[in-house]
């Protein structure tokens, strides 16, 4: 065990984790595993780009106004797409998703271009620091001292405030908390809003890693996302988070102990692995609140 | 007391599909003589939709439970027809690093498809037991995460598939009336298994699937043998989908086909092979269009800027519209009937 490796898993776990918990927000309300998200990521990618290449926005508000427009855009979903369909059946709302997908990844490819787009970075978040006697790159330490900070305050938000209260009770009992008289429309905007925060934070760093922006960037975090959501346990904010650590160092270590000839086989293992695990452990290694989806 | 039933009886109850056929028959015959082959082209490409979406139907329609993996079964039926159909030396010089078994394998187009899809069949037969068991969002995530891991075998194995590069060399096979009598074929097989006491069983199983257990409907055999039953359909239509387009990769058998077959689907209706019938000629002539129209803004210079991913756009809005206004489709759950045709 190297220090590198150490805080290379730390800081891909922590990315993932927060990959994971963008999506299970949703989930954990809604049921609604939402295809979309990726491209919430992909639209902070291109704000970021529009921004830091047409316009003289220091790179800090470029940032924040990204993350802003990811949260725009899973909230303007929410309200146009989801909403209407969201009393219909479970499978006109994941069927919506996926069509949302479609449409997004299009629309930029007509309105922007096919062709990967560079992204201005400052140069600082690419420099190597040296910690704990381990080089790095800077950015591997900001996601994780980021990823601590965001875990840390939605904690507080969903343990203290009345709103996240509600969002915990309505992911528990959906139905019995509209009963309370907690508003169904705003506790799913709200965490349609939040899935869309997080994934705008994921973009920095995910479009960090390459410098560019495609239509397609969001594919990967999606199904990443949806690996650690699976392990970690789908219904609990806390088992995406340990689903994201542990899938992060299941990729590193299967990246650096596989075979070179069965590396590329690397997904269908992950994916594999997914399918055990919602045969047998469907509830993850967290296991969340009573649920029914299996017969037989 | 069941009355004597006469042959028009029988024609009148399945009055659905004997409209459906006619249709799909005297088009076939119109195109045939008068249209220009591009039209040709496009009906041969619909009626080899129509087989795809019908098999989608059989399983996805009747139990509720959204098929990612389907497409994957189309992909299989569609490399195991084309390496079974295709010239050995074309094989040979094609995919270089194929096992030389498969190179010497060479037969007439017919039995190749055949064994595609029951290649594809006796695939979903050896994995579909457990998924069979889960429902709603976990078996959802189940059968895309199983659609992935397809895909990745797919584009890795090139010792079968050629890998993520194109496998060409494919003879033609799929002709206008090869296409039409395949989907007529399939028109009738998708609705016997409907009507059929596997289809009720299955449907009651999607209504109500604790009702259905309850009643003594072993839900997950149900829907076990569906599932095989349609992946052999798509595994049927790929093989003809390969031999009308002739080269082909793994990228074609992905998500975004899967997004394709499951609009043709849902715009008709999941429910009924009226719906899957509609939806699939809806979306394909609009797609159709879309293209041409695409084509023709890239050609004529009346934009200074070329158009990409227009038709997909229209595509999902079609489809997020029909969702929130008619979720369960245009045609929705149940069969359009002839004026002249009695209820049941």
């Amino acid at each position: 065990m190297s220090g590198e490796f150490v805080i290379n898993t730390l800081s891909l776990g922590s990315l993932y984790a927060l990959m994971a918990l963008g999506l299970v927000f949703v989930y954990g309300i809604l049921k609604l595993v939402n295809f979309a998200y990726g491209e919430y990521i992909m639209v902070a990618g291109y704000g970021m780009y529009v921004l830091g290449i047409y316009t003289p926005t220091p790179w800090w508000a470029t940032m924040i106004i990204a993350v802003l427009l990811a949260a725009l855009t899973s909230y303007l979903t929410e309200l146009v797409a989801f909403r209407p369909v969201r009393t219909k059946s479970l499978n006109a709302m994941l069927v919506t998703s996926f069509a949302v997908s479609v449409l997004l990844q299009n629309a930029v490819l007509l309105i922007v271009s096919p062709r990967a787009r560079a992204v201005p970075l400052p140069a600082a978040f690419n420099a190597s620091v040296t910690l704990f006697g381990v080089t790095t790159p800077l950015r591997n330490i900001l996601t994780i001292i980021t990823a601590v900070v965001l875990l840390a305050g939605l904690t507080l938000l969903m343990k203290y405030t009345v709103l996240g209260i509600a969002m915990r009770a309505a992911a528990d009992k959906f139905t019995t908390t509209r009963l309370m008289g907690v508003q169904a429309n705003m506790v799913i905007s709200v965490a349609f809003i939040i899935s869309g925060l997080l994934a705008g934070v994921v973009s920095i760093f995910w479009v960090g890693r390459s410098s560019s922006v495609d239509p397609l960037i969001g594919a990967a975090p999606l199904l990443i996302a949806f690996i650690a959501t699976v392990m970690g346990g789908m219904n609990s904010l806390m088992g995406a988070v340990v689903g994201g650590f542990v899938y992060g160092l299941l990729f590193n270590v299967l990246s650096i102990t596989l075979p070179a000839s069965m590396v590329n086989y690397r997904d269908a293992f992950m994916f594999v692995i997914v399918i055990l695990f919602l045969l047998f452990r469907p509830e993850g290694i967290i296991r969340g609140s009573y649920t029914e989806e299996r017969v037989g | 007391m069941r009355s004597k039933r006469t042959i028009l009886d029988a024609v009148l109850d399945r009055s659905t599909i004997v409209a459906l056929i006619a249709v799909l028959v005297l088009v076939a015959f119109v195109m045939n003589a008068f249209a220009p082959p591009v039209f040709v082209d496009v009906y041969t490409y619909l009626c080899v939709s129509l087989i795809m979406v019908l098999g989608l139907q059989m399983f996805m329609g009747n139990s509720g439970i959204l098929n990612w993996t389907y497409v994957g079964f189309v992909g299989i039926g569609a490399f195991v027809a084309s390496i079974c159909s295709t010239p050995a030396a074309v094989k040979a010089m094609g995919v270089p690093n194929m096992y030389p078994a498969l190179v010497e394998i060479n037969m007439p187009v017919l039995p190749a498809l055949l064994i595609g899809g029951f290649v594809a069949a006796a695939v979903a037969a050896a994995v579909a037991w457990p998924l069979m068991r889960l429902s709603d969002a976990v078996g959802v995530i189940t059968l895309f995460a199983a659609l992935i891991v397809i895909h990745v075998i797919m584009t890795q194995w090139d010792n079968v598939t050629n890998g993520p590069r194109t496998f060409f060399g494919v003879p033609f096979f799929t002709t206008l009336w090869i296409a039409v009598i395949g989907a007529c074929i399939t028109l009738v097989a998708a609705h016997l298994f409907r009507e059929s006491s596997l289809g009720l069983r299955l449907r009651a199983s999607r209504d109500d699937r604790h009702a259905a257990k309850a009643i003594g409907i072993n839900v997950v055999a149900v829907r076990y043998f569906s599932f095989v039953a349609s992946s052999f359909i798509a595994g049927v239509g790929g093989g003809l989908w390969a031999h009308y387009i002739t080269s082909f990769s793994p990228k074609s058998f992905y998500i975004t086909e899967a997004f394709l077959l499951l609009t043709m689907l849902v715009v008709g209706g999941a429910g009924s092979i009226s719906g899957a019938f509609s939806g699939t000629v809806i979306v394909t002539v609009m797609r159709e269009l879309l293209r041409q129209l695409e084509g023709w803004l890239n050609n004529s210079g009346v934009i200074s800027f070329e158009v990409y991913g227009l038709t997909e756009v229209s595509v999902a809005i079609l489809l997020i519209v029909i969702l929130i206004w008619r979720p369960g489709g245009i045609i929705g759950g149940s069969e359009i009937r002839l004026p002249f045709a009695r209820k049941k």
